[in-house]
């Protein structure tokens, strides 16, 4: 997939949407983020996506709404996060490392900035049930958490696979209150639940809201998911100032594209900052072994956008793999697909073992046990500081390891880079 | 005659309600299914092809379940065409496609217009394509005469009702309730007055589905509307081997 336009007329359609972007005119009046995003959903559903999009448009500027938001936001979740200095990864990479703190929210991820932003939406606009899916069980937790402090009911569908190996997240939401519905269709991971939401959602689109819990699906979901995220990238970006000073690189995950989304949506008009996705490679390049939709996709139709996507020549979805469960998707989110279509945002892959080793890594050098998913996110930044020695970088830490404690397991601590940090120790 | 336009008149000759059968490609066979699409077709007014998709979101179990043992079989929208237009006579009864989008995308909508006319296919159902979508897709349909179904539902508002049966082609698909295919529909007050209401605002046959199965809804149903869409009920007939024939006609009033 290329990023550089090839043609003069593309070079200025590509400026021309950076300028939209940065100037705030993306998603367009029909949720188009130039050729990608959309709403494509069953007509049942239509009503419902139009009263949750006048309810966006009108309670995300209003400044009442906005208080009680950010009151949720301080005093619950945690905010604002901590900005670390991470002392150790600098000294092993040669480089200048920073993370931002979603581990440390309330529930232990990003995902709660988004769950409790819609709550309170959805309860706004008179819903009186939600349903969310998962699959790292992250935003199922946060959806659970969220709606037991708003006092709403809360269905979670989760893939049979991810109830299996993100099992501590499954404890976490019936304990909090929901009811989580186990998915045995399709791949039975992140895509099924989706699929399984949407199903349920079909059948009570007026009392029912979908608390979609990434930067996919059809307008407005990705415009509201990045609002509710770009939290991250504003305190982000303020704390680095006061410290330090504009960051060389930033990186995030990408899995649906949320937590990535909420960091760069800061950035995006810093042109010399770069930004850097990171998606999970899997086992390899071949389809079916990665989740790596941006690196290996192409324009599709799933889940209500028009976005890059994974599938074969007769259009049917690819099955993927990825060791985090939070990644593991063949969609990704339509403001992603812009930004690598006009070449603001790099893109790249980490594989299952060097999400692994930045696991080790991390805990050996920093004392935090980072999740899988945003493991990715520091193998990304460790190979860049190795072509970029000094450079200033920012790392979105999305969330904490605790739920993968089931898969960890399954790999002893003998990676290289405990090895190496053993043997620096000694 | 136009594709959409035979759509339309085989709908209206049919004397008694309309019979429109969903039959998903390719299940529970591959072998059989040119030879119960023949059967399907002569004891129907017109006939919806399910292409098999692997995220049937506004589908049931039992659609689900034939769509994913269609591909598990090698079904694919190719397969269907090559299928179609290798048969030896033209269809008995109207054929459209009933596809989510996706696999209509990887096969490129010029193309795929072109071979579904060559194939005896008159128009095409897309559950996941809203009208405010479609203008693409219907580019492509326009210059071979393809229908492009539009659905109303219950809960569409009226000024949406009347724009979306002005630019339905072929028929008017009337979804009976909100929710997914399968289950099983009732008729109260609201929905006959709902039924009228897309009568009003038509200009082309309105057949009404989702949830129906039976005779009685069947005669129920047609006292408003002027057919009924079989889809979960017929693809459940078709997995135990039953007669599609027997069924579909016992139906009829
Ligand atoms: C900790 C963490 N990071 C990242 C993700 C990926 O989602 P997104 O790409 O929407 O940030 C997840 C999803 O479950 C997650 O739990």
């Amino acid at each position: 997939m290329s990023t550089s336009p090839r043609t003069p007329t593309a070079a200025a359609e590509h400026t021309r949407l950076l300028k939209d972007l940065q100037e705030g005119r993306l998603p367009d009046a029909r949720g188009r983020f130039g050729p990608f995003g959309g709403c494509y959903v069953p007509e049942t559903l239509m009503p419902a996506i139009q009263r949750l999009t006048g309810g966006v448009y009108r309670l995300l500027p209003d400044k009442r709404f906005q208080q009680s938001l950010n009151e949720e936001l301080q005093d619950w979740v945690g905010r604002p996060t901590a900005l670390t200095h991470a002392a150790g990864l600098s000294d092993r990479w040669g480089a200048e490392v920073w993370m931002k703190r979603e581990d440390l929210t309330h529930t232990g991820a990003h995902k709660i900035n988004n769950a409790i932003g819609q709550g309170l939406l959805a309860q706004a606009i008179g819903a009186e049930r939600i349903v969310a899916e998962t699959g790292a069980g992250q935003h199922g937790v946060a959806a659970a958490a969220a709606c037991a402090r708003l006092g709403l009911p809360c269905v979670v569908y989760m893939g049979e696979v991810d109830v299996e190996r993100q099992a501590p997240n499954v404890d976490r939401m019936h304990r909090l209150g929901a009811t989580v519905v186990p998915v045995a269709s399709g791949d039975r991971t992140l895509r099924a639940a989706i699929d399984a939401a949407i199903q349920d959602w079909v059948t009570d689109p007026g009392g029912t809201h979908y608390l979609l819990g990434s930067a996919v699906g059809p307008h407005p979901y990705p415009y509201l998911v990045r609002e509710l995220q770009a939290v991250i990238g504003r305190e982000a970006k303020a704390q680095l100032a006061a410290r330090a000073g504009m960051p060389d690189a930033v990186f995030a995950c990408v899995g649906g594209g949320s937590n990535a989304i909420g960091l760069f949506h800061e950035f995006i008009g810093d042109e010399d900052v770069a930004l850097v996705g990171v998606e999970a490679g899997g086992r390899g390049g071949a389809l079916g072994d990665n989740s790596a939709t941006l690196s290996g996709g192409r324009p599709g139709v799933l889940h209500g956008a028009h976005s890059m996507l994974l599938y074969d020549d007769d259009g049917q979805i690819q099955e993927t793999h990825s060791v985090s469960a939070g990644l593991d998707y063949p969609g990704v989110g339509p403001e992603h697909s812009l930004l690598q279509m006009i070449g603001r945002v790099n893109y790249v892959t980490a594989s299952d073992e060097e999400a692994l080793d930045a696991v080790a890594e991390c805990c050996a050098a920093e004392g935090i046990l980072p999740a899988l998913e945003s493991a990715h996110a520091i193998a990304g930044a460790r190979r860049w500081a190795a072509e970029n020695p000094g450079a200033r970088i920012l790392i979105g830490l999305s969330g904490r390891g605790d739920k993968d404690m089931p898969i960890l397991r399954r790999f002893p601590v003998a990676t290289a880079a405990v090895k190496e940090a053993a043997h620096v120790a000694a | 005659m136009l594709p959409h336009k035979a759509i339309e008149r085989a709908l209206e000759a049919s004397d008694g309600p309309a019979l429109i059968a969903f039959l998903t490609a390719g299940y529970p066979s591959t072998d059989s299914f040119l030879d119960v699409l023949s059967q399907v077709e002569a004891a129907s007014d017109a006939v919806e092809i399910g292409v098999p998709f692997t995220d049937p979101m506004a589908d049931g179990v039992t659609i689900q379940r034939s769509s994913h043992a269609a591909i598990e079989n090698g079904v694919s929208l190719r397969w269907i065409l090559d299928r179609l237009a290798g048969r030896s006579t033209p269809p008995a009864a109207p054929l459209l496609l009933m596809s989510y989008l996706n696999p209509l995308l990887a096969f490129g909508y010029d193309e795929l217009a072109a071979r579904a006319r060559e194939a005896g296919v008159s128009g095409f159902i897309v559950p996941d394509l809203p009208f405010e979508e479609s203008a693409p897709f219907r580019a492509s349909l326009e210059p071979e005469g393809l229908a492009l179904v539009q659905l109303v539902t219950p809960a569409t508002p009226a000024e949406r009702l009347s724009g979306l049966c002005a630019q339905s082609q072929g028929f008017v698909y009337a979804v009976t309730r909100t929710g997914i295919t399968g289950g099983e529909v009732d008729l109260p007050t609201e929905l006959t007055n709902y039924i009228r209401a897309v009568k009003e605002h038509s200009r082309v046959p309105v057949c009404a589905g989702f949830g129906v199965r039976t005779r009685e809804q069947v005669a129920r149903i047609a006292r408003h509307a002027d057919g009924v869409v079989i889809g979960s009920a017929l693809v459940e007939i078709l997995e135990r081997g039953d007669s599609p024939t027997e069924f579909l006609s016992g139906l009829r009033p």
